[in-house]
C-alpha cells in the first residue's frame, strides 16, 4: 500500500478544488487533489450550457470552458492529482502532533489501489448532491422515469440519452430550470415547472431564459402529492397550496413519463461529519471561522460543501481564499481576535461564523424574504456597525460584500462580541 | 423440459422451499414472473426475525415462526446472509399499555423463548437508551433479529441453483393442464414446462395460482405497509427492534435498525384494492413519523432517505399451507404475511415433509453442498484487505456508489449471478440505496450492465417488464453533438 505526505490535501477536484489547491501550490505548499471521478473539473464538466465566468473572467462561458482554465493550470502546477480515487476515511493521525497542529491521516481507494496519506491541512472540496425524492417526501408510486435534474443532465449531456418524452420538473432549482430548456431543445415536451413555495428557487435570469422563452408553465405555491404508475411513470398529482395548507379539492393531474426533481442541494458532508467535523443546520455545512477553519484544526472548507452556492464564480472566489488561508495557517499565521457572527430578523444564514476585524473579510449570506428596497444593518452588540440599501433581496439571491478594519474603527468589541446581520 | 417439482413464486416461501428441496435427487424449477426473485413482498417488509411471543402457539404461524426462528443461525453461517440477534423490545408508553405486555410475556414464556423478560421503566431504558423518557416499562426478547430480506433470498436462491435447481425468471404462468403425472404449466410468453407437483407460493397471487391449477378458490387481499428508511447518520437509530404495543389489526409501527447500519420506520396497515399498489400516501407518512417520534424522540424527518410500501398478502388469521383437497399433485403455501419471514426455513421444511406425505420420493443428494461463496464487501474491508484485492482485480478500487460503499467488482457480481435490473443490482449490493438514491451512481450502474450483459440502453430496467430507464439516444436520433 501506498504512503505518502503532503502540507496540504484537498478533497474534489470541481471548480472549489481547484482554485484553493492553485493558492496553496502558489505559496509553496505541497498540495494533493483527490477526486473519485475519472476527470478535473467536478459538475461543470456536464453544465454544457453558458452563463459561467461574468465575474471570474468578464465573460460569458460554458461549464467545460470555464473548468478548462482551471484544469490548464492545475496541469501545469506542482499539485499531485490522483483521479478515479474515492477518499473512504479521513481522521486526526495518530502520530505525535507537529509543530503546527496535528497531523491527518486520508484513507484513500483507486483501482491503482489503497493508499495512505498524511498532511498538515485538509480542505473539503466535495460540493454537493441533490435532494432526493425521500428527502421531500414526495409520496405515490415509484415506477422508472424519476431522475434528479443532475443525473438527467449527465445522461444527456454525457452519456447522450434521452431520459424520457414528457416531462415535468418538481421543483424549481437552477439545474431544473436549466433542464426543462435542455429537455426541449432534444426534443421532449416539458409540461410544467412546479414549486411548493410562493417564488421560484433558481435564478431569475433562468426562469426567462429557460422556462418564459420556452413557454413552460411554472406553477408557485404547488406541491406534488402523487407519483402515478407502477413500471414507468405515467403522472404526477399537483394540489395548490392556499394559507399555507393543501387544498386538496383543486388538486389536478398532469401526464407525463419522466419526473425531474430540482429541490435543492446539500452539501456532502457525511466524511466530514465522521471525521468531527461540526456542521451548521442551517447551511448543512461546516460551522467555519474567519479562515474558513472548521472546528478541526487545520481543516478548511470551500464551495458548495461549506455552502450552497448560486454560481461558480464564488465558490471559486472563496476557494481561492480558503487556499490563502490554509497557507497562512501552515505559515503559523493565526487571526489575533475573532468575533461571532449571527444571522439576526429575516436572515437565514451568514458564513463565515467568525469574523476577524483586523482584515478584511467577504460575508456569504441569504435572505429569508423576498423583498425590495430592503435596508441589510450589521450590529456589533447591538450598534448599528453599517447599514447597506439593497434594491431587492430573495433567498434564492445570495448577498455577497465585504467588512473590514474600516468598519471596526474607533469601536470597542472583544471575543464575546457578536456581529449581527438584520434585514428590515 | 420435466422436473419434479415446480415452486411457482419465488419469494422468501418459494427460495426456501427451492433450497430445502435441492438437498434431494430431484429435479426442481423455481418459476418467478418478476425479473428477478424476491421482487414481491419479500423486498419489502421489516426486515424482522420476531421474538416468538405475538403468536398463540394454536396457530401454525406460530410453530412455525418459533421453529423457523432457531434455524437462522445455521443457515447464516452456510449462506453469509448479513443476519444478527440485536434483540426485540416491546416499548409501553403508559399503565395500561403494560397489561397487554404482561399479556405477550406470558405468551412468549409458554412459547418457551429463550431469555424472554418483563422490563421495568429503569432497565427498558437501560437497554435502549433512545426511547422516550414516557415509556413505563416493556419487554424484552434477546433472541429477536434483523436481517435482509432480499438478500436472505438471494443467497437460498443462489445455493438452491448451485445444486441444482433451475430458475427461470418472467415466467408468468397463465395455464396449467393435466398429463398423465403431469402438470404442463405454461407462461405467458409461451415457455412450457412439465412438473410431477407443483407449489403455490405465489404470494399475493396465490388465489390466481390456485385458480389456474383448479384447486381451492380463496382470495388473497393486500394489506399495505408504508415505511421510512433513515439515514446511517440518523441519531434516532436504536440498538434494537422497538416495537410499540400491539392493536388489534397490527403489530403496529416499529423502529428498526437495519443490519446495515440505516434504520426503518413502519409499516402502517391498509387494506389495498390493486395488489400491484405500491404508492405511499401523505397521510399514513406523517404518521409514521409521528408515531416513531412518540417511542424515540430523536427521530427527524430530515433523517429520511426514502419512503417505501410493501403489500402483505393476507388470508384469514393463519398460514395456508397444505396438500390440495381438490387439485392433484399441489401444494398451496398462501396467506403468508407476518412472521412469514421469520418462518420461511421451517416452511422450507414442513411442504418437504407434505411432498413426502404425497408420494414424493425424496433421496438426499450425495454431495449436496450447503454452504455458498463468502463475497467480501468493500465497505467491510480495511484498507490493507482492500489494497490486495485490488492487486487482484482492479474493479474493487473503484468505488461506484459512494454512499455505501460499493465498488464495481460487486456489481459487476450481481451482474454475472443473474441481477440484470437497477433494482435488482441495489438489493444485491446496496448501490443507489443510500443517501443520494442512485443520484451520483445510476448511470455508471446502467453502463456496467450493459458491459457485462451485452444489453442495448433500451434494454435496462429499473425492475424489469416496461420499467425501461432510457427513451432514446441521441446517436440515434442524430442529436449527438
Amino acid at each position: 500500500m501506498r504512503e505518502l505526505q503532503y502540507d496540504a490535501v484537498v478533497i474534489g477536484a470541481g471548480a472549489a478544488g481547484m482554485a484553493a489547491a492553485l493558492e496553496l501550490d502558489a505559496s509553496g505548499f505541497t498540495c494533493a487533489i483527490i477526486e473519485r471521478e475519472d476527470h478535473l473539473g467536478g459538475i461543470l464538466m456536464q453544465c454544457i450550457h453558458n452563463g459561467f465566468g461574468l465575474h471570474e473572467f468578464s465573460e460569458e462561458l460554458t461549464g467545460p470552458e470555464f473548468a478548462e482554465r482551471f484544469i490548464e493550470r492545475v496541469t501545469k502546477s506542482k499539485i499531485a492529482v490522483y483521479l478515479n480515487t474515492t477518499v473512504t476515511q479521513f481522521a486526526p493521525a495518530h502520530s505525535s502532533p507537529s509543530a503546527s497542529g496535528s497531523l491527518k491521516e486520508l484513507y484513500c481507494v483507486s483501482p491503482q489501489g489503497a493508499m495512505r496519506i498524511q498532511s498538515r491541512a485538509v480542505l473539503l472540496a466535495m460540493g454537493c448532491r441533490e435532494r432526493n425524492r425521500g428527502n421531500v417526501r414526495i409520496p405515490g408510486s415509484r415506477p422508472a422515469g424519476i431522475f434528479t435534474a443532475g443525473l438527467a443532465q449527465r445522461l444527456v449531456n454525457i452519456e447522450g440519452y434521452i431520459p424520457g418524452k414528457e416531462v415535468v420538473v418538481i421543483g424549481s432549482g437552477d439545474i431544473g430550470l436549466i433542464m426543462a430548456r435542455r429537455m426541449s431543445w432534444v426534443g421532449c415536451k416539458v409540461k410544467a415547472v412546479v414549486e411548493i413555495m410562493p417564488y421560484p428557487a433558481g435564478l431569475t435570469r433562468n426562469i426567462v431564459q429557460c422556462l418564459r422563452d420556452f413557454d413552460i408553465p411554472l406553477y408557485l405555491s404547488s406541491q406534488t402529492t402523487g407519483v402515478f404508475g407502477n413500471d414507468r411513470v405515467e403522472g404526477i398529482e399537483v394540489t395548490p397550496m392556499e394559507n399555507g395548507v393543501l387544498a386538496p379539492e383543486k388538486s389536478f393531474r398532469i401526464d407525463c413519463d419522466t419526473v425531474l426533481l430540482s429541490v435543492g442541494l446539500i452539501p456532502e458532508n457525511e466524511l466530514s461529519r465522521a471525521a468531527g467535523v461540526e456542521l451548521n443546520s442551517v447551511t448543512n455545512g461546516p460551522s467555519v471561522d474567519s479562515s474558513l477553519m472548521t472546528n478541526m484544526e487545520g481543516v478548511f472548507a470551500c464551495g458548495n460543501v461549506l455552502h450552497v452556492h448560486d454560481i461558480v464564480d464564488w465558490v471559486c472566489e472563496e476557494s481561492r481564499r480558503a487556499g490563502r488561508y490554509a497557507a497562512q495557517w501552515l505559515r503559523g499565521e493565526r487571526p489575533s481576535l475573532q468575533i461571532r457572527a449571527r444571522a439576526g430578523s429575516n436572515v437565514r444564514y451568514v458564513n463565515p461564523a467568525r469574523i476577524a476585524p483586523e482584515r478584511e473579510n467577504r460575508i456569504y449570506m441569504r435572505s429569508m424574504v423576498v423583498k425590495n428596497d430592503a435596508v441589510l444593518e450589521l450590529r456589533l452588540d447591538n450598534r448599528v456597525l453599517r447599514s447597506i440599501k439593497e434594491r431587492h433581496v430573495q433567498p434564492s439571491e445570495m448577498i455577497s460584500f465585504k467588512i473590514g478594519p474600516k468598519d471596526f474603527e474607533g469601536l470597542e468589541f472583544n471575543s464575546d462580541s457578536i456581529l449581527e446581520f438584520c434585514i428590515s | 423440459m420435466e422436473f419434479d417439482a415446480a415452486i411457482i413464486g419465488c419469494g422468501v416461501s418459494g427460495a426456501n422451499i427451492a433450497r430445502r428441496l435441492s438437498a434431494y435427487s430431484i429435479k426442481t424449477a423455481i418459476l418467478e414472473k418478476a425479473a428477478d426473485v424476491s421482487f414481491g413482498t419479500s423486498k419489502a417488509n421489516s426486515g424482522i426475525i420476531h421474538g416468538g411471543f405475538h403468536h398463540n402457539k394454536k396457530y401454525l404461524k406460530a410453530r412455525l415462526e418459533i421453529q423457523g426462528s432457531l434455524m437462522f443461525d445455521q443457515l447464516r453461517r452456510e449462506l453469509n446472509f448479513p443476519f444478527r440477534r440485536c434483540g426485540i423490545i416491546v416499548a409501553a408508553l403508559h399503565e395500561e399499555e403494560m397489561k397487554a405486555v404482561e399479556h405477550l410475556y406470558m405468551q412468549g414464556v409458554e412459547n418457551e423463548v429463550i431469555g424472554i423478560e418483563l422490563c421495568s421503566r429503569q432497565r427498558i431504558l437501560e437497554l435502549e437508551p433512545k426511547l422516550s423518557a414516557d415509556t413505563v416499562g416493556g419487554l424484552y426478547a434477546p433472541g429477536g433479529g434483523i436481517i435482509e430480506p432480499y438478500r436472505f433470498v438471494f443467497a437460498l436462491v443462489e445455493s438452491a441453483l448451485k445444486n441444482g435447481v433451475e430458475l427461470f425468471t418472467n415466467f408468468k404462468v397463465e395455464k396449467t393442464s393435466r398429463n398423465g403425472d403431469y402438470w404442463v404449466i405454461r407462461a405467458e410468453d409461451g415457455r412450457e414446462i412439465k412438473a410431477r407437483y407443483a407449489i403455490n407460493s405465489a404470494g399475493l397471487f396465490a388465489d390466481e395460482v390456485s385458480k389456474t391449477f383448479g384447486a381451492e378458490e380463496f382470495t388473497i387481499s393486500a394489506r399495505k405497509g408504508e415505511y421510512f428508511l433513515l439515514d446511517r447518520l440518523t441519531k434516532a437509530c436504536p440498538s434494537k427492534v422497538v416495537f410499540p404495543v400491539p392493536t388489534s389489526v397490527s403489530k403496529g409501527m416499529l423502529v428498526i435498525p437495519t443490519v446495515e447500519g440505516t434504520a426503518l420506520v413502519g409499516p402502517t396497515a391498509d387494506a389495498v384494492e390493486d395488489k400491484n399498489d405500491f404508492s405511499t400516501t401523505t397521510k399514513r407518512l406523517e404518521q409514521i413519523l409521528v408515531s416513531g417520534k412518540t417511542m424515540i424522540p430523536s427521530l427527524s424527518q430530515n433523517d429520511v432517505i426514502t419512503a417505501f410500501a410493501g403489500l402483505r398478502p393476507c388470508l384469514g388469521e393463519d398460514f395456508y399451507i397444505e396438500a390440495s383437497k381438490k387439485a392433484p399433485a399441489f401444494v398451496q403455501v398462501a396467506g403468508i404475511q407476518s412472521p412469514g419471514l421469520t418462518a420461511s426455513p421451517a416452511i422450507g421444511e414442513y411442504v418437504k415433509n407434505i411432498l413426502l406425505d404425497m408420494g414424493l420420493q425424496l433421496t438426499e443428494k450425495p454431495g449436496w453442498d450447503p454452504y455458498i461463496e463468502d463475497r467480501p464487501l468493500a465497505r467491510g474491508l480495511n484498507l490493507n484487505e482492500l489494497d490486495s484485492l485490488i492487486a487482484k482485480d482492479s474493479a474493487w478500487g473503484n468505488i461506484v456508489c459512494r454512499c455505501e460503499n460499493v465498488s464495481e467488482a460487486e456489481i459487476v457480481q450481481a451482474v454475472k449471478l443473474g441481477h440484470t435490473t437497477l433494482d435488482g443490482i441495489k438489493y444485491f449490493t446496496r448501490a443507489q440505496m443510500g443517501r443520494c438514491q442512485g443520484g451520483f451512481c445510476t448511470y455508471k450502474i446502467i453502463k456496467i450492465i450493459m458491459r457485462e450483459t451485452g444489453l442495448s440502453w433500451n434494454e435496462v430496467t429499473k425492475h424489469g417488464g416496461k420499467s425501461r430507464i432510457l427513451e432514446a439516444s441521441l446517436d440515434e436520433i442524430g442529436m449527438a453533438q
